[in-house]
C-alpha cells in the first residue's frame, strides 16, 4: 500500500507522523520525502550516507546551423522560456516546463533537448526504512517534476509512506496522485480546521480514501471533531498535547523511541489505517458489483 | 530612431517607471518626427514569472532602437541584447526629463542587468 | 516609482506552524494604521482573526488549460502521445467509439495537444485559479486571496495582493504595509519579499525550524533585504534557541526577541482575537518584538 501523509496547514506534524509510523511498521518500508523545497525527514532518522542522483528536466537546445530565426518556438511557448527575433533564440531553462512544444513546432527541426539540473534525489537507509528525498536546488521553483521522479523510485510490493508538502497546490497534487490512502494531519484550532477543510476538498476531488489524525489534542476546541463527524470522516488517531512530545520533536528524536508509552499510538494508527483500507476495498467491491 | 520609456502614465509629464518588467505602459518616442505613441503593458503586470521577458518581447517587436528605464533584470536584459536594443539606465523623475537627458547625451548604457530577477 | 515612503514588513517562517499568522495579526493590531496583505494564498488564515468585511472581489486568472470538445473528438489519441504530463485520459462510453478528455488537475497548460490536434477539436481558455479581495478590518484595509485547488501561479497571486496593498497605501496615505508571507522558500516566498523594507522570520527552536531558517536566510541575503529573526516558543528548547540565534547573527540577521510558549495563543485564536488583544503572557513578548522592529 502507498500511503500519503498530508495537511492543509504547515507545521501540524506531518513529518512526525510519517517517520514514527514508518519506524513503528517494523518491516521494510520506503519513506519518500516529497516536500522537495524543504526536505527534512533525514533530520529525524539516523541515516546511512545518502546516494545522490542528479535530477534534471529536458530543456531546448538550438542548432544554430539549422535555425532560420522564424520565431515560431517563441510564439508557441506558454512559459516564455524561449524567445526569438530573427536570430538564434534566447533560452531561459529556469522557465521551461519541459513540454517539448518548441521542438515539435520548429519547422526546421533545429531544436533538440538537453537535461537541465533541478535538484537531487538522495537515497539512504535507517533500520527498516529506506528514505528517498528529493531536494530542489535553491532558486528553482518547479517542484512537481522532481516529486514525480522521487515517486518513480517506488518499488512494487513494498509498502510506502509519502510525506507531502503542506497546502493544496500542484506539488501536493503531484504527491497524492496514485496513492491508495491519505492521512490528513491537523490540529484542533480554527487555523487547523480551516486548512483541513481545504485539504478535504482536495482529496475528495482526487477520489482517494482518507482519514484524519488530530495532533496536539486538547489545545483548542472540538470544532474539528464536529466537522469530521458531520462529514463522516474517520479520525484515525489523536496525539495528545504533551510538552515532552514537542521537546522530543524539537531535538529530532522519534516519539516511538524516546517515549515508549506513546508507541502504542502509532500501533493504533497502523491498525486503523489497515481497517479503513479494508473497508474501502469492500466498498469498492460492492460498487463494482452493482 | 524610436526610443522607449517605461512609465505609468500616457504623457511626457508622466513619471518614469523604475521597473522595466512590470511597468504599466511604454511611451515610444520618435526622435525624427517628435511624435510619440503609448503602448499598454498591463497584461504583463499580472504575470507571475517572465514579466521582464514579455516586456522585452513587446519592446523588441515595437521596433525601437533603445529603451530608457530605471532597472532591468537579467532575463529582460538578455532578450533586449539579443534583439540589439540598447538599455539606458536613468533616475529622472519624468519621461520628459529622461528624454532631455537622453538628447543631451548624459545617460549611460547598461552593459549588464543591474537588479536580480523578481524585482518588484 | 512610489511617491511617499511606504515601509513594508514581510513576516515569513520557512517551516509552517511556527506562529507566523498569529504574530502577523498582533503586528496588524499594534501598527494601528497599516494596510494588511495576506500573501499566504495557499492556506490563508489571517482572516480568521481579523474578520474582514469584503468590499471587492476579483477573479484571478493564470495560464491556460486545454479542453477537448467531445463532439468533435475523433478519438485518434494524438493528444495523449504529445502530452508529457499524463493529463489526457480515454473516455469509454457504450455504443460509441472512445474519445479523450483532459484532466484539469494534471494539465500544465503548455498547449502542445491543442496545437497538434489534427481536427482542431480543442480549446485553450484562460484558467480561473482563484480570487482576490479587498476588505475592511478593525485594524485597517486588508488585501487577501484564495487560490483554487491545484493552482500553480501562486507567485503571481502574491504579486497581485502586494501590488493592491501598495496601491491602497498610496491612495489612503498609509505608511506601513504588513504582509503575512507564505511558508517555504519557493517562488511565492520570493514574490512576497522582493523589494520589501524589512523581513522578519518567525522560527521555532527545533531541528526542522533551524534547517528551514538556514535556507530562508540564504534567500533574504540573496535579495539583500534587512532581516530580523524572532524565536517563537523559545522555552521548548533553550539550547536550540541559543544555537538558532547564534546562527542568525552569523548570517547577518538582527535578533528582535523571543516569545515564550503560551497556550493562550490558541485561546486567542478561538476567540478570533490577536494575542495582543488578550491578557496572554506572551503578548508582552510580542510587544517587545514589535518595538524592536522599530515600525
Amino acid at each position: 500500500m502507498i500511503l500519503a501523509v498530508a495537511s492543509g496547514k504547515g507545521g501540524t506534524g506531518k513529518t512526525t507522523v510519517s517517520v514514527n509510523l514508518a519506524r513503528q511498521l517494523g518491516s521494510g518500508v520506503q519513506l519518500l520525502d516529497c516536500d522537495v523545497e524543504e526536505p527534512n525527514t533525514n533530520l529525524f532518522l539516523d541515516c546511512t550516507e545518502p546516494e545522490e542522483e542528479i535530477f534534471g528536466i529536458p530543456v531546448p537546445c538550438v542548432d544554430e546551423a539549422l535555425c532560420d530565426g522564424c520565431g515560431e518556438c517563441g510564439r508557441f511557448c506558454q512559459f516564455h522560456a524561449i524567445v526569438s527575433f530573427g536570430t538564434k533564440p534566447v533560452i531561459f531553462p529556469e522557465m521551461c516546463h519541459g513540454c517539448g512544444g518548441c521542438m515539435a513546432v520548429c519547422p526546421k527541426r533545429a531544436i533538440s533537448e538537453v537535461s537541465q539540473r533541478m535538484g537531487l534525489i538522495e537515497t539512504s537507509r535507517s533500520g527498516n526504512i529506506t528514505l528517498i528525498q528529493g531536494r530542489l536546488d535553491i532558486g528553482v521553483s518547479m517542484a512537481p517534476p522532481l516529486i514525480r521522479a522521487v515517486k518513480a523510485r517506488l518499488q512494487d510490493g513494498m509498502p510506502a509512506i509519502l510525506d507531502a508538502p503542506p497546502g493544496t497546490s500542484c506539488p501536493v497534487i503531484a504527491t497524492l496522485r496514485g496513492t491508495d490512502m491519505v492521512v490528513l494531519v491537523t490540529e484542533p484550532t480554527p487555523f487547523g480546521l480551516h486548512d483541513l477543510k481545504l485539504a478535504v476538498d482536495m482529496v475528495r476531488e482526487l477520489r482517494i480514501p482518507f482519514g484524519v489524525v488530530v495532533n496536539r489534542m486538547g489545545i483548542g476546541d472540538d470544532r474539528v471533531y464536529a466537522f469530521c463527524g458531520k462529514e463522516g470522516i474517520p479520525i484515525l488517531l489523536e496525539i495528545p498535547y504533551d510538552r515532552r512530545i514537542a521537546e522530543i520533536c524539537s531535538r529530532g528524536e522519534l516519539i516511538v523511541d524516546a517515549l515508549p508509552e506513546y508507541s502504542s499510538l502509532f500501533a493504533t494508527l497502523l491498525w486503523n489505517i489497515k481497517e479503513l483500507r479494508g473497508m474501502e476495498r469492500r466498498a469498492s467491491y460492492v460498487r463494482s458489483a452493482n | 530612431m524610436k526610443i522607449a520609456f517605461s512609465t505609468s502614465g500616457e504623457t511626457l509629464e508622466a513619471p518614469l517607471d523604475s521597473r522595466f518588467g512590470r511597468a504599466p505602459k511604454f511611451i515610444l518616442y520618435d526622435l525624427e518626427r517628435d511624435y510619440f505613441e503609448v503602448i499598454d503593458n498591463r497584461q504583463n503586470l499580472n504575470t507571475s514569472q517572465g514579466a521582464g521577458i514579455q516586456s522585452a518581447e513587446t519592446i523588441a517587436r515595437s521596433g525601437v532602437g533603445c529603451i530608457v528605464t530605471g532597472h532591468c533584470g537579467p532575463k529582460a536584459f538578455r532578450v533586449l541584447s539579443a534583439a540589439g536594443i540598447a538599455v539606458y539606465n536613468c533616475g529622472e523623475a519624468t519621461v520628459a526629463d529622461a528624454l532631455k537627458a537622453f538628447r543631451e547625451g548624459t545617460l549611460k548604457t547598461m552593459d549588464s542587468a543591474d537588479v536580480e530577477g523578481h524585482w518588484i | 516609482m512610489s511617491g511617499a515612503r511606504i515601509e513594508e514588513l514581510v513576516v515569513i517562517s520557512g517551516k509552517g506552524g511556527t506562529g507566523k499568522t498569529s504574530l502577523t495579526a498582533s503586528f496588524a493590531v499594534l501598527a494601528a494604521d497599516a494596510v494588511i496583505a495576506d500573501c499566504d494564498v495557499d492556506a490563508a488564515d489571517l482572516h480568521l482573526v481579523l474578520a474582514p468585511r469584503v468590499l471587492e472581489r476579483h477573479e484571478f486568472k493564470g495560464g491556460h488549460e486545454a479542453l477537448i470538445r467531445k463532439e468533435d473528438c475523433t478519438g485518434c489519441g494524438l493528444c495523449r502521445v504529445y502530452c508529457r504530463f499524463d493529463a489526457i485520459g480515454m473516455v469509454r462510453e457504450p455504443n460509441r467509439r472512445p474519445t479523450f478528455a483532459v484532466d484539469p488537475v494534471s494539465c500544465e497548460g503548455c498547449g502542445v495537444c491543442v496545437r497538434f490536434c489534427p481536427v482542431k477539436a480543442m480549446d485553450f481558455p484562460e484558467r480561473v485559479c482563484g480570487e482576490w479581495m479587498v476588505s475592511d478590518t478593525r485594524c485597517g484595509p486588508m488585501v487577501h486571496a484564495r487560490l483554487g485547488l491545484a493552482a500553480e501561479n501562486s507567485g503571481k497571486l502574491v504579486s497581485i495582493v502586494r501590488r493592491e496593498a501598495r496601491r491602497i497605501a498610496e491612495e489612503k496615505g498609509k505608511e506601513v504595509i504588513i504582509v503575512d508571507g507564505p511558508p517555504g522558500i519557493g517562488c511565492p516566498v520570493i514574490s512576497s519579499l522582493t523589494g520589501a523594507s524589512q523581513v522578519v522570520v518567525v522560527t521555532e527552536p527545533s531541528v526542522s525550524g533551524e534547517h528551514d531558517l538556514e535556507r530562508v536566510l540564504a534567500l533574504t541575503k540573496h535579495f539583500s533585504i534587512p532581516t530580523a529573526v524572532c524565536v517563537n516558543k523559545w522555552d521548548i528548547n533553550q539550547e536550540m534557541t541559543e544555537r538558532i540565534e547564534k546562527m542568525s547573527c552569523g548570517a547577518g540577521a538582527r535578533l528582535v526577541g523571543r516569545i515564550r510558549y503560551d497556550s493562550a495563543v490558541t485561546t486567542a485564536q478561538l476567540r478570533e482575537l490577536a494575542v495582543v488583544e488578550t491578557d496572554a503572557l506572551s503578548a508582552e513578548d510580542i510587544r517587545s518584538v514589535w518595538d524592536n522592529l522599530g515600525f
